[in-house]
C-alpha cells in the first residue's frame, strides 16, 4: 500500500503535466478558432519559453533539497545578464562575457553561502539583503538605464539561444532548450551518483544527523549556493538572449517563479526532497498554463490566478506528504 | 575472553560552580557490556558528551586500547572507534535506510559515489546485525522507531566502532523491538565489541549486562557485577544521598477535591491516569525519563490532545483547550522554559500578565502603568532580581526566570496549579524559595500537581505521591507510606 502510493507521489507532478495539458487540449480544440496548442510549432515555444526559468530553478532545486532558500536568484540573474550586455557592449568579446557573467554568477552563490554557512544566518533573511544589493549593484553597471549592445556585437548563438525560428533549430529545438536538458542530466547525475549529493540531501532531512555523521556542513553550503550562482549565470545568459539588452530590473520576482517551479515539482521547503525531473515538470506546467491562457485568450490576471492555485496545491500536497512522513 | 577496551581515570567536569562529574574511573572491556546506571541528573549525559567529544573533561584522561583518547569532536569520536546511539535518534527520514547507513562514510572516488561497494558494506552490516530483511533502499522516515536505532547501529558497524553507547535505548521501543534490540546487543559482544548501556531499568540491566557502574551526583556510588549484586544494594546506592535540610512545612488542611482524572489517555502517552487533587493538597508525580509524566501534565491542561477518559475541573466537564483550562482556574508551569514556558524575549511584565490581561485593559486597550505597578508587586513578592520590570525574560538567571514563570500563574489567579519539573536547573537557594512558595500556596487552598524527577523535594512536599512508569501511574499512595527504595523499585519496574 505504502509502495503503490510512493511510487504515485514521484509521478505526481507529470501526472499533473499530463492533466494540465489535457485540459488545454481539449478547450483549445472545443474552441472556434482553436488547434493551436497541440501544435509542434506552440510545444516548441512552450519549451523555449521555459527553458530560462527551468535553468535558473535547477540550482534552486540543490538549495530547496538542502533545506535553504534563495530570494536573491532573480536581480542575480538580472546582475548576470546586465554583466553579460555591458561586457559586450564594451567589446569583451562574446566568450569572456559569458565567463564573466557566469562567474558573477558563482561570486553572488558564494557570497550567500558564505554568510549563510560562516556566519550561521537564516537564508531568508541573507537572500532577501543580498536581493536587493544585487539590484543596486546592477543599476550601478547599467547606470540605471538598460544596457543595449549593438546588433552586430551580438553573436549569433548567443542571440538566438531561444529562438524558435526555422533556421535556428537544432534537431528540432532551439539549442537553450537542449543546452538546457543537459545541464539537467548533469546536475541529476552529481545529486544521485555523488557524495556531495547525499549530503545535500542529508544535510535538509536532518542537519543535525549529518553534522554528527561528520558531514562538513559549512563546505557543503557554500557549494550548494555557489552551484545554485552557476545556474544562475547560465539564466542570465537566457534572460539576456530573450531581451538583447541587460536590464537591472528585468528579474524582480522572477525568483518568486523559480522557487514555484521547484514547489509544483515536488520540491519541500522544509528540505530533503526535491528532484531534477520535478523540477522541469514543475517549470514546464507554468510555461503550459502561460500558453495555454493565452491561446484561449483568458487575461492575465486569471492565468495569475490558476499558476497561484497549483502553487497552493503543491505545498498542500507537500504538507500531507510530510504528516504521513511523521506518522509512520 | 575479554580484555580492557575503554579506561576513564579521575575523569572531572565541572560547570561554574556545580560539580557534574568528579573523580569518575570506569573500565569497559571488549566482549562485555557494561550498564551504567544513575538518577536523572546523575551525570550521566556528562560522561556521554566527554566520551562523545562534545565536552571536554577539566581533570582526568582517557584511553582506548591503551593508546590516549582526547576527543574534540563527535568525527574524532568516530575515528576512534566510538560510537554513540543516543535516545533522540539521528536519521535523516528523506534518505533511504543504505544512505542513512553510510552518511559520513561514503564509499567512492573522487567525489563520485561507488554505489555497489556501498551496498557490499550495508549488506554486511545488516547481516551482521541479523537483519538482512530491512530493505536498503526504504526510506527511513517510514521505519518503525525500533528499525531506525538499528539503521544508526548499523551506521556504528560501518565506521568500524570497537565501542557503542546507547543511551536509554528502550525509552521508546515497543516489548518485542526490545527483544530484538538484545539480541542485536548480544551480536555485537559476541563479535567482541565492548557496549556501555545506559539504562534505569534494572530488569533490562541484569539481562544484558555483566557489570555495572552506579553514578550519584557526579561520582561513583557502586561498581561491581549483576551476579554479586542484588536489587537492594543498587538502588540504595543510586538512592543513598542525604536529604537537605531546605524544605520547610507550612500546616495545611487537605480540603475538597477539585481536578478529577479518569482513565485518562494521550494519543501513545499517558496511559489510563486516574487521580484525584484536593484543595491545600501537593500530590506529586516522580517517575524516570520517558515514563510519561510531562505528556500527563499537558493533557491535564490540553495541550495535548486526550484521546479517551475523563478530565473534570470542580466537578465540571470543562473545554479541552488551554484558554478554556485558564478560565477554569488551571495553570500550567512548563519544564522547558526556553522554548515553551517563557516568551524569552518579551518583559517580565509581558510574560507575567500574558495569561490575564483583563485587569488592566478597557476595550482593548492596555493601562501599562497600572500593570507595571502591579507586576511589581509580584515581583517584589516572589523577590526576583531584574532591574525593572521591562527587562527581557531571556537577560535574567534561570532561577529566576523560573520566578517570573511561576508569578504567571499565580497572577493568573489559578487554583489548581500544574508545576513540570519547576526547580530544574536552578540554584539551591532559588530551590528553597519556591519550596516555600509551593507550601504557602497550598496552605492558601491551592491544588498542586507536582512533576519532579528529584526524588527529595518530592519526598518533603508532597502528601501524596504517584509514581509513573512507561506512562502508566502505577501507584499512589499518601507520603509516610512511601520510601526513597520503594519509590525507585516502582519506578523502575518494567510491566
Amino acid at each position: 500500500m505504502m509502495r503503490r502510493f510512493a511510487f504515485l507521489e514521484k509521478l505526481g507532478p507529470l501526472l499533473a503535466l499530463v492533466v494540465v495539458v489535457l485540459v488545454f487540449a481539449t478547450a483549445d480544440a472545443v474552441k472556434e478558432d482553436g488547434g493551436r496548442f497541440l501544435t509542434q510549432r506552440n510545444l516548441r515555444v512552450i519549451l523555449a519559453q521555459t527553458a530560462p526559468v527551468a535553468v535558473a530553478a535547477l540550482g534552486m532545486t540543490v538549495i530547496i533539497i538542502s533545506g535553504g532558500i534563495d530570494l536573491s536568484a532573480g536581480t542575480a540573474i538580472a546582475l548576470t545578464a546586465t554583466m553579460l550586455a555591458y561586457a559586450l557592449r564594451e567589446n569583451g568579446g562574446p566568450i569572456s562575457a559569458v565567463i564573466l557573467s557566469v562567474s558573477i554568477g558563482v561570486l553572488c552563490g558564494l557570497i550567500n553561502g558564505a554568510l549563510i554557512s560562516l556566519l550561521g544566518m537564516v537564508p531568508f533573511i541573507v537572500t532577501l539583503g543580498t536581493m536587493t544589493t544585487f539590484l543596486g549593484v546592477a543599476k550601478i553597471v547599467a547606470e540605471e538605464t538598460t544596457v543595449r549592445p549593438a546588433l552586430d556585437q551580438i553573436p549569433e548563438w548567443l542571440g538566438n539561444l531561444v529562438s524558435t525560428r526555422a533556421e535556428m533549430l537544432w534537431f528540432g529545438l532551439p539549442t537553450g532548450v537542449w543546452l538546457a536538458f543537459v545541464l539537467a542530466a548533469g546536475l541529476a547525475a552529481v545529486l544521485h551518483w555523488t557524495v556531495f549529493g547525499r549530503h545535500v540531501f542529508a544535510l535538509g532531512s536532518n542537519e543535525q544527523t549529518a553534522r554528527l555523521c561528520g558531514v562538513n556542513v559549512t563546505a557543503t553550503k557554500i557549494t550548494i549556493y555557489a552551484i545554485s550562482g552557476f545556474f544562475i549565470g547560465i539564466a542570465g545568459m537566457y534572460q539576456f538572449a530573450k531581451l538583447s539588452s541587460g536590464n537591472p530590473v528585468s528579474g524582480i520576482g522572477l525568483e518568486l517563479r523559480v522557487i514555484a517551479a521547484v514547489v509544483i515539482g515536488g520540491g519541500s521547503l522544509s528540505g530533503g526532497q526535491g528532484s531534477v525531473v520535478g523540477t522541469l515538470t514543475g517549470a514546464t506546467i507554468m510555461g503550459v498554463i502561460a500558453s495555454g491562457c493565452t491561446l484561449l485568450d483568458l487575461s492575465n490576471p486569471i492565468q495569475d490566478i490558476l499558476l497561484g492555485v497549483i502553487i497552493v496545491a503543491a505545498v498542500g500536497l507537500d504538507q500531507f506528504r510530510q504528516r504521513k512522513m511523521s506518522a509512520a | 575472553m575479554t580484555s580492557s577496551l575503554l579506561e576513564m581515570r579521575n575523569v572531572c567536569k565541572r560547570f561554574g560552580p556545580t560539580v557534574a562529574l568528579e573523580e569518575v574511573t570506569l573500565q569497559a572491556n571488549a566482549g562485555e557490556v557494561l550498564a551504567l546506571v544513575g538518577e536523572n541528573g546523575a551525570g550521566k549525559s556528562t560522561l556521554m558528551k566527554i566520551l562523545s567529544g562534545a565536552l571536554r573533561a577539566d581533570v582526568g584522561d582517557m584511553s582506548i586500547d591503551g593508546v590516549s583518547y582526547r576527543p574534540r569532536s563527535p568525527q574524532d569520536a568516530r575515528a576512534a572507534g566510538v560510537a554513540m546511539i543516543y535516545q533522540e535518534l539521528n536519521i535523516a527520514p528523506h534518505l533511504t535506510v543504505e544512505d542513512n547507513i553510510l552518511l559520513g562514510q561514503e564509499r567512492g572516488r573522487s567525489g563520485w559515489l561507488n554505489r555497489r561497494a556501498g551496498r557490499q558494506e550495508v549488506r554486511t552490516a545488516l547481516e551482521r546485525l541479523g537483519h538482512a530483511d530491512i530493505d536498503p533502499q526504504t526510506l527511513a522516515g517510514t521505519l518503525s522507531v525500533g528499525r531506525q536505532q538499528l539503521v544508526e547501529i548499523a551506521r556504528a558497524l560501518v565506521t568500524n566502532a570497537r565501542l557503542v553507547v546507547l543511551d536509554e535505548p528502550t525509552s521508546s521501543l515497543t516489548g518485542q523491538d526490545v527483544e530484538n534490540l538484545f539480541r542485536v546487543i548480544s551480536r555485537l559482544r559476541n563479535e567482541g565489541l565492548g557496549v556501555i548501556y545506559i539504562s534505569h531499568f534494572l530488569e533490562e540491566i541484569r539481562q544484558i549486562c555483566e557489570c555495572y557502574v552506579v553514578l550519584r551526583d557526579g561520582r561513583m556510588a557502586g561498581t561491581g557485577k549483576l551476579a554479586d549484586s542484588s536489587d537492594a544494594e543498587i538502588v540504595s546506592s543510586m538512592v543513598g544521598r542525604s536529604v537537605d535540610q531546605l524544605f520547610p512545612r507550612v500546616e495545611r488542611q487537605i480540603g475538597k477535591p477539585v481536578l478529577t482524572l479518569n482513565e485518562v489517555a494521550g494519543r501513545k502517552i499517558p496511559r489510563d491516569v486516574s487521580l484525584e487533587l484536593s484543595q491545600g493538597e501537593i500530590f506529586g508525580i516522580f517517575g524516570l525519563v520517558g515514563a510519561g509524566r510531562t505528556e500527563l501534565l499537558r493533557a491535564v491542561y490540553s495541550l495535548d490532545e486526550i484521546a479517551s477518559g475523563s478530565v473534570r475541573i470542580n466537578s465540571l466537564d470543562a473545554s479541552h483547550t488551554p484558554r478554556g483550562r485558564i478560565r477554569a482556574g488551571v495553570g500550567f508551569v512548563s519544564e522547558d522554559r526556553k522554548r515553551e514556558g517563557l516568551a524569552q524575549d518579551r518583559s517580565i511584565s509581558d510574560n507575567v500578565t500574558l495569561s490575564r490581561l483583563s485587569p488592566y485593559s478597557r476595550m482593548g486597550w492596555l493601562s501599562l502603568g497600572k500593570r507595571a505597578a502591579a507586576v511589581g508587586r509580584w515581583s517584589a513578592r516572589l523577590q526576583v532580581k531584574a532591574r525593572d520590570v521591562e527587562q527581557p525574560v531571556s537577560t535574567l538567571s534561570g532561577g529566576n526566570q523560573q520566578k517570573v514563570a511561576l508569578a504567571r500563574v499565580l497572577h493568573q489567579e489559578a487554583e489548581i496549579l500544574l508545576l513540570d519539573e519547576p526547580t530544574r536547573g536552578i540554584d539551591v537557594g532559588t530551590k528553597a524559595e519556591i519550596y516555600r512558595l509551593m507550601g504557602e500556596q497550598a496552605a492558601s487552598g491551592k491544588a498542586i500537581l507536582f512533576v519532579s524527577s528529584y526524588l527529595p523535594e518530592l519526598m518533603a512536599l508532597c502528601d501524596t505521591l504517584g509514581v509513573m512508569s512507561r506512562g502508566r501511574l502505577r501507584e499512589v499512595r499518601s507520603m509516610s507510606q512511601w520510601t526513597e527504595e520503594s519509590v525507585l523499585a516502582c519506578a523502575i519496574e518494567t510491566e
